[in-house]
């Protein structure tokens, strides 16, 4: 019996040895983490400082009781420390935004569980500036000098006088002649200038081609419609109209009435339109800009109503709409193109040239690109990337 | 009661605008003149409370007076009503187009250059990337615009023309579906909220 009694109180003892030790062992603070460095975040407009650190040996392993870490800062050596924000577990940098340039700081980093944190060595000091230049964006200083200098090189070519050929573009030659239909018929011409307003480009190129078309319709004597949806758009077109009509030797001609604003809405707008176009019967209506999904309604309605239709967009998702509802489609880049097309401007001229040189130099760029993953190598497409 | 008021204002508006479908009609310009009408107020006082307030007087009245600069530029535009300073709206106008053009020089061969550039660099290891580089090369073919399209440079960008075509064939019926949706969701307003015909 007092063997039994024995061999039982020897279990109790073991059992309780172990589970001391293993307490002790939980209570245990965690590592601190290790190699941590404070550094200016480079490439920034100054104000943050770039914490990294080796996690905790009890992060992920160990005692595997890390919760994560806290970032602490001190602007003097050894003392003054606070908390100035927390990272999750299994993190190893930590991006102090609150930094103010030319001033010195000193990091430690905590690593907390449960019940206590642990302090880790002191950083050297760091201090946040401002960079002129960053570096992560070479790419595009690469790319805009080249692609400027490519046009501003053909474009002074085309003011000596070089002749530079330009492709026809088969909506463009369709607006004379739509415009002349219109004239025949005594109608009006209908010119939309998109649902953008000046700070979208496509915006901007549909009013070099208005300026173009305002001048011959002034020269044939038939009422040019544009009503705008965007004010700072209805603005511009005013003022390019009114211009054309100068140019043209007609500013009698001008009529501030038909360049009218609608409403900001896009379906007021297309509901709008529709009923100018029902009323007033244009016989060419003209589609140039940014689009969305009016662009089938208006398309449709002036279909309906016998007009020669040309449309020129870059919106990918409305071209489709066009090409089916409109005589003429001038097809995303095409847009762009149409403005230098129609002036025959040697600075646009020159600058078109300029753009197909910059797209041979794209088209070098995915052949080789393409080789060079194939055969594993990935420098190229991480240059391209872009910040 | 609103809500019943409200559902046949909305119903009736409705009609009004799908009896375009048949012709134009004094219904229609109803719709529509009251559509125009309304937007143009709502878009006045959206713009005051979400662009005039938080983007010039809330930084004025905050001492950052450098917000000044927009409140004149935007009275510059409205010159234009005044023949005599009416020039005084070129200004703004040439400030707008300016910035723009300068601004989108940079963000357009990001977004719309060098990032589909980085994206098209595929291996060649599968048919479907190796359409994917023979359509995008085809079609930049078909936009150079100073080489006649003729010979193999015309063949090769009719190739391009094509590839384009499909894809405008497959964002066609993708968006004609959302539209359909649209027109679903008008007619379960008249047959829900307005006929109670379906819950």
């Amino acid at each position: 019996m007092n063997q039994r009694r024995a061999v039982f109180l020897l279990f109790l003892s073991i059992v309780f040895f172990f589970g001391v030790s293993t307490a002790a062992q939980q209570n245990a603070p965690p590592a601190p983490p290790t190699e941590v460095k404070a550094f200016d975040n480079p490439n920034d407009a100054g104000g943050t400082i770039t914490i990294t650190w080796k996690k905790s040996a009890d992060d992920g392993a160990g005692e595997n009781d890390v919760l994560g870490y806290e970032i602490l800062r001190s602007m003097a050596q050894e003392t003054g420390y606070g908390p100035i924000g927390t990272a999750s577990l299994g993190a190893t940098n930590y991006v102090d935004t609150s930094a103010v340039d030319r001033v010195t700081y000193y990091y430690r980093v905590a690593a907390r569980d449960r019940e206590s944190s642990t302090l880790s060595e002191e950083t050297i000091p760091a201090v946040a500036s401002p960079q002129w230049f960053n570096r992560r964006r070479t790419n595009m200083l690469i790319s805009v000098v080249l692609f400027s200098f490519l046009i501003l090189w053909f474009i002074e070519r085309a003011k000596r006088g070089e002749k530079l050929f330009i492709r026809p573009l088969a909506g463009l030659e369709a607006i004379e002649e739509g415009i002349g239909r219109a004239t025949e018929m005594g109608k009006p011409v209908l010119y939309i200038p998109g649902i953008l307003d000046m700070d979208d480009i496509q915006t901007i190129a549909s009013m070099a081609i208005l300026s173009r078309v305002a001048k011959m319709v002034a020269q044939y004597d038939i009422p040019l419609l544009v009503p705008s949806k965007m004010p700072i758009a209805f603005t511009m077109a005013q003022e390019v109209v009114k211009q054309a009509y100068i140019e043209a030797g007609r500013p009698d001609a001008y009529n501030s009435d038909n360049i009218p604003f609608i409403t900001m809405a896009q379906f007021g707008y297309a509901a709008a339109v529709n009923g100018i176009m029902l009323r007033q019967r244009p016989g060419t209506i003209l589609y140039l800009g940014a689009f969305y999904a009016e662009s089938l309604i208006l398309a449709e309605t002036g279909s309906s109503i016998g007009a020669i239709q040309i449309a020129g967009t870059a919106m990918p998702a409305q071209l489709p709409f066009f090409v089916v509802a409109c005589d003429y489609t001038l097809i995303g880049e095409e847009l762009f193109a149409a403005s230098a097309y129609l002036s025959g401007e040697p600075r646009l001229l020159g600058s078109l040239k300029g753009q197909d040189w910059g797209k041979a130099v794209f088209m070098a760029f995915i052949a080789l690109g393409a080789i060079l993953e194939t055969l594993g190598l990935h420098f190229l497409t991480g240059w391209l990337v872009t910040w | 009661m609103t809500t019943i008021i409200g559902a046949w204002i909305a119903a009736a508006l409705t009609l009004f605008i799908f009896s375009f479908l048949y012709k134009d009609n004094p219904f229609y310009k109803l719709a529509e003149h009251i559509f125009v009408g309304v937007s143009a107020g709502y878009w006045v006082v959206y713009e005051v409370r979400n662009v005039v307030i938080p983007n010039m007087i809330e930084p004025v009245s905050q001492g950052r007076y450098i917000y000044i600069v927009s409140g004149i530029m935007g009275l510059m535009m409205l010159t234009r009503v005044l023949p005599k300073i009416g020039w005084l709206s070129r200004w703004a106008i040439a400030f707008t187009v300016g910035m723009t053009s300068g601004y989108f020089l940079v963000t357009y061969l990001q977004s719309h250059a060098l990032e589909q550039v980085r994206a098209t660099l595929l291996p060649l290891n599968s048919p479907n990337n190796i359409l994917i580089i023979v359509g995008v090369l085809t079609a930049l073919i078909y936009f150079f615009f100073s080489k006649e399209h003729k010979g193999v440079f015309g063949k090769t960008a009719k190739v391009g023309i094509w590839f384009l075509m499909i894809a405008f064939g497959a964002s066609f019926g993708y968006t004609v579906m959302a539209r359909v949706s649209l027109l679903i969701g008008r007619m379960h307003f008249l047959l829900s909220d307005w006929l109670r015909l379906i819950d």
